[in-house]
């Protein structure tokens, strides 16, 4: 399969690590991916967004315009970014931030309160992670084994200690919406 | 004894005009690489200026800058080649005008290398316009009515200036207009050259010079001119010896 | 190092230098090619290499003509803003015949402009880097492994030929991550008789110099290294074809707007228009082979470029009025949409 997805939050939020475990899980899947970050003078607290493209064929533009999946981690990027969605994609908002509902009818909107989530279940700061379980569970974009070494390699070797917690957020949003 | 030309010096005839003191400096910093034995791992810097031939002049291998750009060359040379001796060969204009930055923060950084600075008060290949060096009052192809400092500035003591940065070892004011002085100065010259080989930091050593052509004198009379204005504000002198600092 | 891994474009840059075997990097801070430098600056302590930030992009180029001079590989990045301040080192660089790489990682301009991705900095790296009759290798790669593959080729073919390189990349090409594989050979470095390295009582003095004054000795030297350029241009022009072979339409991309251009290529071939795309490679010396050996067999060229049209007067040149040449172009930091370009080709099916 191939997935153009767009992550869109608040900086801070994790934005730019969830895209890259999707990218390297991708890739150790033996996909093609592309990895984009929007940069600029918002480092800290403004809006943060980034293009993650996982194809079977050498990827164009990882300019994601049209998403297939969309993940909303806040209100100006759920606003900024739903037309933008192709028809019969996914939007996942983070309904504990986000309380406007998506308009679309024509895609699947999943609402999900990872940041409640993730704090109910002392993961403060981990509503990325939560996303990314759901995000695997309802895209399978590549292997299960892929996308657990994904994670690991995103986490810096000095960082490993929070493997076991980033886990078990994902496992968190593997489980929500059943 | 015999007088004769230091190896470190090329056979080629120098360019310069009569009574000018480029030929006196150069044979100062060749005798200083024959006698500490450097030539053959010596690399020069030639500067934008009067001196830009020096690489036809300086038997050591040689490199010719960009306009004020010599310390920069010099520092990217020396952090490949940290073991040879690097030397910049500057005027005026070059140093403390369009290489400012440069001169500067290699002496910050306290690049180990040494700078060999000709401060005689002008611009001197392009004839003779004021120089960041220019006395007040001087007049110059460019201060026809003399350097006025309310709208030209003052001029830059660098010695004086670069003294107050920690990275430099040797910052020392000297002349060539006497024997005594050009004695003084070649010691002032090798001694520089010995802090780079002892790997102490930054080195410059200034020569306060006459430029007879573009000054408008006769030779004798630019020596005098030099003695009675140009030292006056530019006193001869250590201005910084981490050596001395130190004992 | 031969793992796949995911790794930004600027930082495979920087590693891809490393892998070459340069060991001196001179940079100043700017927007969006700061990680070259300051991966340079986490990696060079490490290997016994030098890092230094310059006072200036002025004098980060001229520390960079110290250590070619001195016989080393070296390298800087910028981009645009700070590559109009190297201009002059580039100048005397090609005027005294030393290799370098310079990175410019373009933004938009003119002026501060944006820190957004632009080619619009094509012009300054194929016709004017700076003053005086010169030419600079150009490499514009279009993947994070290129940036890889061509780092290692810039340093080469600017040894060999004694000339700097520019890699001509852009704020997207540095920003994105993809997979990439670093190459494992230890690069052998080219003996340089020439470098100012002490002739140790052993050889004549080296100079290292851009300074003739006597213009007919001038003119000579210009011109056999213009020769050397011809010959150049002749042997060393990189590009790739993509569905050229029966393209009606052929689209002439480099760079980011090239990964564009192939998506509207398939696109397009979609809906039944025999479009293809030719890739430059190297910008100089220019494709001109591979766009000649196409006038015959497609109808129009379509250049599409991150600018207001720059790249397009090469291909003008080249087809030199036997074909229709068209452009399309977003500028100003804004990147265009493979639909745009798509509706562009279809503009173009509709009139042929």
């Amino acid at each position: 399969m191939s997935m153009n997805l767009l992550l869109a939050g608040f900086g801070g939020q994790g934005i730019l690590f969830t895209g890259k475990v999707v990218a390297y899980a991708g890739m150790l899947d033996g996909k093609e991916v592309s990895w984009l970050p929007s940069y600029g003078p918002e480092m800290r607290g403004g809006t943060a967004n980034c293009s993650v493209c996982v194809s079977g064929s050498p990827i164009g533009s990882p300019l994601v315009t049209a998403p297939d999946v969309l993940v909303a981690m806040n209100l100006p990027s759920l606003e900024k970014f739903e037309d933008t969605v192709v028809s019969g994609g996914m939007i996942i908002v983070d309904s504990s931030i986000v309380e406007a509902k998506i308009k679309r009818k024509d895609v699947k909107a999943i609402y999900l309160p990872a940041t409640r989530l993730a704090s109910d279940n002392g993961l403060k700061g981990m509503a990325n992670m939560v996303i990314a379980g759901r995000l695997y569970k309802e895209t399978k974009f590549c292997s299960e084994n892929a996308f657990n070494e994904g994670i690991r390699k995103s986490i810096p070797a000095r960082k490993q200690e929070l493997l076991d917690n980033n886990m078990a957020a994902v496992k968190i949003g593997m489980k929500s919406g059943a | 004894m015999n007088f004769s030309r230091p190896h470190a010096l090329t056979k080629a005839q120098f360019h310069y005009c009569p009574g000018c003191s480029h030929g006196i400096v150069h044979r100062l910093v060749a005798e200083t690489m024959d006698e500490l034995g450097i030539e053959g791992k010596t690399v020069g810097i030639a500067p934008v200026g009067c001196a830009v031939f020096a690489y036809n002049y300086f038997n050591c291998d040689m490199v010719q800058a960009a306009h004020g750009r010599a310390q920069a060359v010099a520092t990217g040379i020396k952090r490949a080649l940290p073991d040879n001796i690097v030397f910049t060969y500057q005027g005026d204009g070059d140093l403390a005008a369009i290489g400012t930055a440069e001169t500067v923060h290699a002496a910050t950084r306290g690049e180990n290398i040494t700078v060999i600075f000709i401060n005689n008060a002008i611009y001197g290949m392009t004839g003779g316009q004021m120089a960041p060096t220019t006395l007040p009052g001087q007049i110059t192809q460019t201060t026809p009515y003399g350097r006025s400092v309310k709208d030209a500035g003052h001029p830059i003591r660098v010695c004086e200036m670069l003294a107050t940065l920690e990275g430099v070892a040797l910052a020392q004011r000297v002349s060539v207009d006497s024997v005594k002085n050009v004695k003084a100065a070649k010691k002032a010259i090798k001694k520089a050259f010995e802090y780079q080989m002892e790997g102490k930091g930054y080195t410059i050593i200034e020569i306060v010079c006459a430029c007879p052509t573009n000054w408008g004198l006769p030779m004798q009379e630019s020596l005098d001119w030099l003695r009675d204005n140009m030292l006056a504000y530019y006193p001869l002198g250590v201005l910084k010896d981490v050596k001395e600092a130190k004992e | 190092m031969s793992e796949k891994v995911l790794m930004k474009g600027n930082e495979a840059l920087a590693e891809a230098a490393i892998a070459a075997g340069c060991r001196h990097f001179f940079g100043y801070p700017i927007t969006p090619q700061t990680e070259v430098a300051a991966h340079m600056s986490k990696r060079m302590p490490k290997i016994g290499g030098v890092y230094l930030q310059a006072e200036s992009e002025v004098a980060a180029i001229n520390m960079v003509l110290g250590a070619s001079a001195a016989g080393v590989r070296a390298m800087t990045s910028s981009s645009s803003p700070g590559v109009s301040l190297k201009a002059e080192g580039l100048s005397y660089l090609a005027g005294s015949d030393l290799p370098a790489v310079i990175v410019n990682v373009q933004r938009a301009g003119p002026g501060l402009g944006g820190i957004q991705p632009s080619q619009a900095d094509y012009w300054q790296a194929t016709r004017a880097p700076g003053h005086g009759d010169f030419k600079m290798l150009v490499f514009a790669p279009s993947t994070v492994q290129e940036m890889v593959d061509l780092g290692a080729i810039a340093f080469d073919l600017g040894d060999k030929e004694r000339m700097p390189a520019m890699i001509l990349s852009d704020g997207l090409l540095g920003q994105m991550m993809e997979p990439v594989v670093m190459g494992s050979e230890e690069k052998k470095v080219q003996e340089k008789p020439w470098a100012v390295s002490g002739h140790k009582n052993k050889r004549e003095h080296n100079v290292i110099n851009s300074l003739y004054i006597d213009p007919p000795n001038m003119e000579a030297i210009l011109k056999a290294r213009y020769e050397r350029y011809a010959e150049i241009q002749e042997n060393e022009q990189r590009c790739e074809e993509y569905l050229t072979d029966d393209a009606d339409i052929i689209l002439v991309a480099y760079g980011a707007s090239a990964r564009i251009s192939r998506s509207a290529v398939d696109a397009a071939r979609k809906e039944n228009i025999k479009a293809g795309l030719i890739r430059p490679i190297t910008l100089w010396p220019y494709p001109d082979k591979a766009i000649l050996s196409k006038i015959g067999t497609t109808k129009v060229f379509l250049c599409v470029e991150m600018s207001t049209g720059q790249m397009v007067d090469d291909v003008k040149l080249i087809v030199n009025g036997k074909r229709d040449v068209r452009f399309y172009g977003r500028t100003g930091g804004v990147v265009p949409t493979p639909a745009e370009v798509l509706n562009e080709i279809k503009k173009i099916k509709g009139g042929i």
